[in-house]
């Protein structure tokens, strides 16, 4: 009996170490992994490890005669950053945070919170950016790279879809469209 | 509100059935043609207010109305009758440093909410105002048929409206024959078989977001959707108002899904969930960001909030 309640003292103060240990990966809370979509590679880009496997990693702020749009457009605080900021010289098929660890690419919001603490917190409350699924169950996020190109982030202007059909009076040229009733909120139709 | 406290309020005022027993019915009567007239017509005709339907009544409606829909449409519908969710609230936040007016939300409401598309009836309306403009006092001040190759144009924001589901909604005190009312989570509905179309309500709604069937909705038959509910999205009438329920047919559901127009925003702009659960993200809004509401000084309370999240 005494054996038994040692033994499983033991583990507790184990598993807390461990569990301890765990939280300080990433800071003092711990983040749960979130529900999202597969990363939005371009095709055949990954793994990244099927060519960078045996290269050298090069941090040298260069012209890189593959990737070529990437680097040209790189802007993203570019004056103090280069690809092995975030990409993983060793293992390219994963990111790296300032604090040495690894992350893979459906984690990659770790790596942008780590700058952008007050986005990430609102994005991990489903402010910032969107989640979609269940409002009372469960829920699946967006990356922060679904929206913005880790590359170039500002958000892409993109086409409106069209106007409402204005009232049928100024279709039939009846009225002048300035004679209309500035009143957007009443319904003019 | 229970439902049998509605019963109770609706026999204190004039209902649409006594409006019918007395002047009305005479001449109504004769509006239908006796030799066309089948049985559905007239079942449809004498319904009774949904909220005073047994359960037996009930089923016999939804069947009644099914099979109409499928006539008229020549798709399969379900028409659910869920009731509210206990202990939920809905509330919905709108990020308009977020939102860049692209009209993503408007169509997948349409095309959700089976909206007519000819005429048209949207029921949100993105309105663009001049960054800077004195606006949230002037909302006559803006613009809602912009058309730029892309949006966000530069020096312009903009700002979706729709049923704010106000907890002291003005349009449900217009209604002359209740029907429409707030449900107990909150949302303002409409029943179509109940609505004389007189438009009391639209005049009384201050947000211009309750919208006119003028004539038989047009839908094509591959953009139906068949998934409804009897307060929601199911087809409306020639004559009846329509407005936002906040996708009760989705948000209803066990467990409920998001509004459409949360799902399809492209900028993650729209949040929605349950004003009592403090663990929600329109808490999270609320608590977090600094929220507005449209036209508060008529007291009309909305549960929709706008901000601006930077
Ligand atoms: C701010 C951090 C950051 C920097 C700096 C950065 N990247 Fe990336 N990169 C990412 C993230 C995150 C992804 C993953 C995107 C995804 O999930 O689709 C990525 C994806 C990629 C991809 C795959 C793109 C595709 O087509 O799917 C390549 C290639 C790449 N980066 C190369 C580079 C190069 C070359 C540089 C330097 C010029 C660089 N990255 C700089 C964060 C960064
Ligand atoms: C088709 C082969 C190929 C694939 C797949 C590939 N890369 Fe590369 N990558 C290269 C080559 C070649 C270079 C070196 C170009 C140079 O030095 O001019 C390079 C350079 C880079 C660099 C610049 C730093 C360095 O070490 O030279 C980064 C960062 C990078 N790749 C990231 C990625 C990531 C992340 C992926 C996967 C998402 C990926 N690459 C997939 C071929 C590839
Ligand atoms: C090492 C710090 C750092 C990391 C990691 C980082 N960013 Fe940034 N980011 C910045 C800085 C600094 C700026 C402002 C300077 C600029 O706009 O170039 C910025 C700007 C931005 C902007 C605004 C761009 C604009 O022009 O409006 C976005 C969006 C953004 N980052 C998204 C991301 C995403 C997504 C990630 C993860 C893939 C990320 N950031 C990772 C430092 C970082
Ligand atoms: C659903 C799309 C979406 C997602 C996901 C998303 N963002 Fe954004 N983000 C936006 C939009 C839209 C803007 C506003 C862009 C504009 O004003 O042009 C924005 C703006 C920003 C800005 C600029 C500063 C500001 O407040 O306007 C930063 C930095 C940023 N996002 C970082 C992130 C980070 C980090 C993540 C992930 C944790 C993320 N975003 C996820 C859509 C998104």
């Amino acid at each position: 009996m005494k054996k038994i309640t040692l033994f499983s003292l033991l583990f507790l103060v184990i598993t807390s170490f461990l569990l301890s240990l765990n939280s300080n990966v990433h800071g003092e809370d711990p983040i749960p992994k979130f529900v999202v979509p597969p990363p939005p590679f371009s095709e055949d880009i990954f793994p990244c490890s099927d060519c960078h496997e045996d290269m050298e990693a090069d941090p040298t702020r260069r012209e890189l005669e593959e990737h070529t749009e990437i680097a040209e457009g790189f802007d993203h605080a570019k004056e103090q950053r280069w690809c092995l900021d975030c990409h993983n010289p060793d293992d390219r098929d994963k990111l790296r945070l300032v604090n040495g660890n690894l992350i893979s690419f459906d984690e990659s919001y770790m790596l942008c919170g780590q700058c952008h603490g007050t986005i990430f917190r609102d994005w991990k409350a489903g402010v910032h950016g969107k989640r979609t699924g269940e409002w009372d169950g469960k829920k699946l996020y967006r990356l922060c790279v679904h929206c913005h190109n880790p590359h170039q982030p500002r958000f892409k202007p993109m086409p409106p879809m069209p106007p409402p059909d204005k009232p049928k009076l100024i279709q039939q040229n009846k009225w002048k469209e300035d004679e209309i009733p500035r009143n957007p909120l009443g319904n003019i139709q | 509100m229970s439902k049998k406290q509605n019963v109770k309020e609706k026999t204190q005022s004039l209902t649409r059935r006594q409006l019918l027993k007395g002047s009305a019915a005479g001449a109504a009567t004769l509006a239908i043609p006796v030799g066309t007239a089948d049985a559905s017509v007239w079942q449809a005709f004498f319904q009774k207010h949904f909220n005073e339907l047994d359960k037996d009544e009930m089923a016999r409606v939804i069947e009644r109305l099914e099979k109409e829909y499928k006539k008229d449409y020549g798709v399969d519908f379900n028409i659910e009758t869920s009731d509210a969710k206990p202990d939920v609230l809905f509330g919905y936040g709108l990020d308009l440093s977020r939102c860049i007016g692209c009209r993503r939300c408007v169509y997948g409401c349409v095309r959700e909410n089976n909206q007519s598309r000819d005429p048209q009836n949207h029921w949100i309306q993105v309105l663009r105002f001049k960054k800077g403009e004195t606006w949230v006092h002037d909302l006559e001040g803006s613009e809602k048929y912009y058309e730029p190759e892309t949006v966000p144009e530069e020096g312009y924001f903009y700002m979706p409206v729709q049923c704010q589901q106000c907890e002291n909604p003005p349009c449900v005190r217009a209604c002359p024959v209740r029907a429409t009312w707030k449900e107990p989570d909150g949302i303002v509905v409409v029943d179509y078989n109940w609505c004389i179309g007189c438009r009391f309500c639209m005049a009384a709604c201050p947000y211009g977001a309750r919208h006119f069937n003028w004539s038989k909705p047009q839908i094509a038959k591959e953009e139906i959707n068949p998934d409804t509910h009897y307060l929601g999205n199911r087809p409306r009438f020639k004559g009846v108002v329509e407005k936002c329920t906040f996708c009760i047919q989705r948000v209803r559901r066990d467990p409920g899904t998001y509004p459409a127009c949360v799902e399809v925003c492209p900028v993650g702009a729209r949040k929605f969930g349950n004003l009592l659960d403090p663990k929600s993200e329109i808490r999270y809004c609320i608590d977090n960001k600094r929220v507005f509401r449209l036209k508060e000084d008529l007291h009309t309370s909305p549960k929709f909030y706008y901000f601006f999240a930077t």
